[in-house]
């Protein structure tokens, strides 16, 4: 409203982006407002969890080994009966359930991003440059692709964590945990950018205005980045939004197994894992929380994604 | 030719039958524990997952009985001759798996390989003089002292053949500090009940029955598969399933449950063996710290400021349920020269004074270290790690955690690349001389020190040290134990949390005995 007051000569971005297709088919899809406002609560929840957490599980000489252990606040038959102060419960060592939860989460969605927008950048880099180029460079590059899809990304990801691991000393493996994650994720999932972004240039280099900047002896980076690339980034951005799912999944894989975050910065992988070596004991909330949390967190983004790919396929329309 | 062929299928087909029998009461046994033997060389690593697979293959002189009296093994009598030689009979008939027959040049030989300085069994032996065959079956042991404890020593020293020692090139132990491969790593050629058949590092060793074994046994296994599981989820959810018969060492969180359970059974008992914190005491300065230019850990009031923050009764309540008995004293229950009141006196927690320690000796805010820490080896250390980080925090000594398998925590801090480390000690000898010399004694040569690496030196302490391997009175020797305790706790060498007390869990057609030492004996545990 503001905008159009403000700026009464045309529509504005916002009034563009209201009047759009998209912001069409989105009001008329619950599933997508209910998955758009899951994930928002997440990101919330996640960014401001140092403001919003009842408790700070990493500041260590606020734990109480007393409370461990302790059932989420409506159960009181167990050895340790719930308080009110933990709502979820605690964890082996007297840390709050829905703390930790909210900072795992926070380094899953950290972790999740940073590794899609490293696959995204080489995914597009390489992609756009097998696509304009061709012949050798597209062969080459395509190959290396084709290779990679052969193997499980999880398996690509255990590799290049495993590299790391061997070639580091421990004591620097943990600061740097994080990244290595991140660069491992990334590594093993550019191919599905690197061959979209390739298919479109394809289609995008023979048309007339790629054909007139060449003419005109526009260096070719600034045709491929200036030209094509808004053109492609469409596609980019849907697997983007599914690859983001995957990447926190992929993370938790790994953290569950025991070679992603160490447990002094849990992500929900790793809160899971420590978690369910108190399965059997019944202390079932500090894995089931866990994860039920990363479930919603990656269904909520998977149906956004959905919907995003469906609302920008002309086809479907 | 067609009479010796119908012979031939014959033959096979009884053959056949007779293998089917066997395979009918062929018991196979299938356990786990979290980590697995580091080696299998019998004088290299004294750590009991290596034990605990060795002394199924390998046998002593002397061993340890079901309720740790010592009984005969490889020798069936032993007597002094004078104050210091022991005269040692061995069993007749004794082959090792090879075939070789065990003799007293084995015996002589098996001695002078522990001593080599990549033993760590030299702490069984290092009083010995000499090792003297008197004729194939007899062997005399003479002591550069007389020594009150060498039998009870001699429970733990491995026999090995000295011929294929040397055929294969393995007359030194293994150097595992720096990871040397050897024949013996991999290969075992023991006289015990069961033979090695099969090895995988950190994926199974099999053992199997050694037809020739010398004794009767009460054991029906024939083969007993050894799958270490780190997981302790998955370690108990295979012992559920009936994907294994036994684990030593189900996770304390789940021992209510596994009562519980039909089909599986948990003996539980104490095991002699204490859990404590060591600090680097000796370098000038920390290794892993903020403090430079010198060590805090040097300071006793820091010590004991760490000691005063620990909360050894949360830990036994909630770290590790109840199966813990808190410890203040250096040695566990059970072994000689062992004080009720030190070992049982009240530790409250007292984080005022400990911060005023801090205070005075210079560390008003506290200070930075890292602790070394195993996930696989006592129970639930790592969650005993956290919970120490947690409550020193509250006095503002902030720990890093380094927790590894024990695989390569130990060779870390056995290159003394520590500076605060979560360790377990057990006394196989149950005496109080064996934790001295190893933990506390200056390090110097042989088996002195050769575990301190908290780096401990106090003159006063080796002194007393020193008097116990020398001295014979037992009520005399009980005194200076008594002194050398007292010493300890006011110097806070290490600081004590708790002796283990160990459950076992397995399925209930199996029958075990269960050892103070933690050690299962295959050859007392039946399949039914």
């Amino acid at each position: 409203m503001t905008s159009q007051t403000a700026a009464p000569a045309g529509p504005t971005a916002l009034q563009r982006f209201f009047d759009s297709d998209i912001w069409w088919s989105f009001r008329r899809n619950p599933v997508a407002i209910g998955a758009a406002v899951v994930t928002l609560l997440t990101f919330l929840g996640a960014g401001f969890a140092p403001w919003i957490a009842p408790h700070n599980p990493y500041d260590l000489a606020s734990l109480n080994l007393m409370d461990a252990g302790r059932a989420p606040y409506w159960l009181d038959e167990t050895w340790q009966p719930g308080d009110p102060r933990f709502w979820l419960g605690t964890d082996d060592q007297g840390r709050d359930i829905l703390s930790t939860i909210l900072y795992g989460a926070r380094v899953s969605l950290l972790v999740g991003f940073l590794a899609v927008v490293f696959a995204m950048s080489l995914g597009i880099l390489l992609g756009l440059a097998a696509g304009f180029f061709g012949g050798k460079v597209d062969a080459f590059i395509m190959r290396i692709a084709d290779v990679m899809l052969s193997f499980p990304a999880i398996l690509v990801a255990l590799l290049i964590d495993g590299v790391f691991r061997v070639s580091l000393p421990s004591d620097m493996h943990q600061e740097i945990a994080v990244y290595v994650l991140v660069l491992a994720i990334g590594f093993s999932s550019w191919v599905n950018y690197g061959r979209t972004v390739r298919g479109s240039t394809l289609v995008e280099k023979s048309k007339e205005y790629v054909q007139a900047a060449r003419v005109i002896g526009i260096h070719p980076a600034k045709i491929m980045l200036r030209h094509i690339l808004p053109n492609v980034m469409g596609p980019v951005l849907v697997i983007a939004t599914i690859n983001l799912a995957t990447a926190i999944l992929t993370e938790a894989t790994l953290s569950f197994l025991g070679v992603g975050v160490p447990p002094t910065q849990p992500s929900l992988g790793t809160l899971i894992r420590v978690g369910n070596d108190f399965l059997f004991s019944g202390e079932w909330w500090m894995t089931l929380f866990p994860g039920a949390a990363l479930v919603i967190m990656v269904l909520a983004v998977n149906l956004l994604g959905d919907w995003l790919r469906d609302a920008l396929n002309p086809k479907l329309r | 030719m067609k009479a010796s062929r119908l012979m031939g299928a014959f033959a096979a087909g009884v053959a056949a039958l007779a293998l089917m029998a066997s395979a009918a009461d062929a018991k196979t046994f299938r356990w786990s524990v979290a980590g697995d033997a580091n080696t299998m060389d019998p004088h290299s690593q004294n750590a009991g997952p290596t034990t605990l697979v060795l002394r199924q293959i390998y046998e002593p002189l002397v061993a340890r009985g079901k309720n740790a009296e010592v009984t005969p093994r490889l020798a069936t009598e032993w007597r002094q001759v004078d104050p210091t030689t022991w005269r040692f009979t061995l069993r007749r008939g004794v082959s090792f798996h090879n075939g070789n027959p065990f003799n007293a040049d084995d015996v002589v030989f098996s001695i002078r390989r522990s001593l080599a300085p990549t033993s760590q069994y030299s702490i069984f032996t290092d009083t010995i003089q000499e090792a003297r065959k008197v004729d194939d079956l007899t062997v005399d042991i003479v002591t550069k002292v007389p020594d009150p404890v060498l039998i009870d020593k001699l429970t733990s020293l491995f026999m090995m053949d000295e011929e294929w020692s040397k055929q294969n090139n393995v007359e030194l132990p293994q150097d595992f500090r720096n990871r040397q491969e050897t024949f013996a790593v991999r290969n075992t050629n023991g006289t015990g009940p069961f033979f090695l058949h099969e090895r995988v590092v950190d994926q199974r060793t099999v053992l199997r029955r050694f037809a020739n074994y010398h004794s009767q046994i009460e054991s029906n296994i024939t083969e007993a598969i050894f799958r270490p599981i780190t997981a302790d989820a998955t370690r108990v959810s295979a012992l559920r399933s009936g994907d294994l018969d036994f684990i030593l060492d189900p996770p304390v969180q789940t021992v209510e449950q596994l009562k519980r359970e039909s089909g599986l059974r948990v003996l539980e008992g104490p095991e002699n063996r204490n859990i404590f914190i060591g600090m680097d005491q000796g370098s000038p300065e920390l290794q892993y710290s903020n403090i430079k230019g010198r060590n805090p850990f040097q300071d006793v009031r820091v010590r004991r400021a760490v000691s005063l923050a620990i909360d050894v009764e949360a830990i036994r309540a909630r770290t590790m349920r109840g199966l813990a008995v808190p410890s203040a004293s250096f040695i566990p229950v059970g072994t000689r020269g062992w004080i009720e009141e030190i070992a049982r006196k009240p530790r409250p927690v007292n984080r005022e004074q400990a911060r005023q320690l801090l205070t005075e000796a210079g560390y008003a805010q506290g200070f930075e270290v890292t602790m070394d820490c195993s996930n696989n080896r006592y129970i639930n250390d790592d969650e005993i790690c956290q919970a120490v980080a947690a409550m020193l925090a509250q006095i503002g000594i902030r720990v890093q955690l380094n927790i590894q398998p024990f695989a390569q925590f130990l060779p870390k801090i056995q290159r003394n690349d520590t500076s605060m480390f979560l360790l377990g000690w057990g006394v196989p000898t149950f005496d109080a001389l064996y934790s001295f010399q190893s933990l506390v004694h200056t390090r110097t040569t042989g088996s002195f020190g050769l575990w301190n690496h908290a780096r401990i030196s106090n003159p006063q302490m080796d002194a007393l040290i020193q008097q116990m391997i020398v001295e014979l009175d037992p009520a005399k020797r009980n005194q200076v134990i008594g002194q050398a305790l007292r010493l300890f706790d006011e110097q806070v060498m290490y600081v004590m949390l708790h002796e283990q007390v160990i459950p076992w869990a397995m399925r209930a057609n199996v029958t075990a005995v269960h050892t103070i030492n933690n050690q299962l004996e295959l050859q007392w545990t039946v399949v039914n």
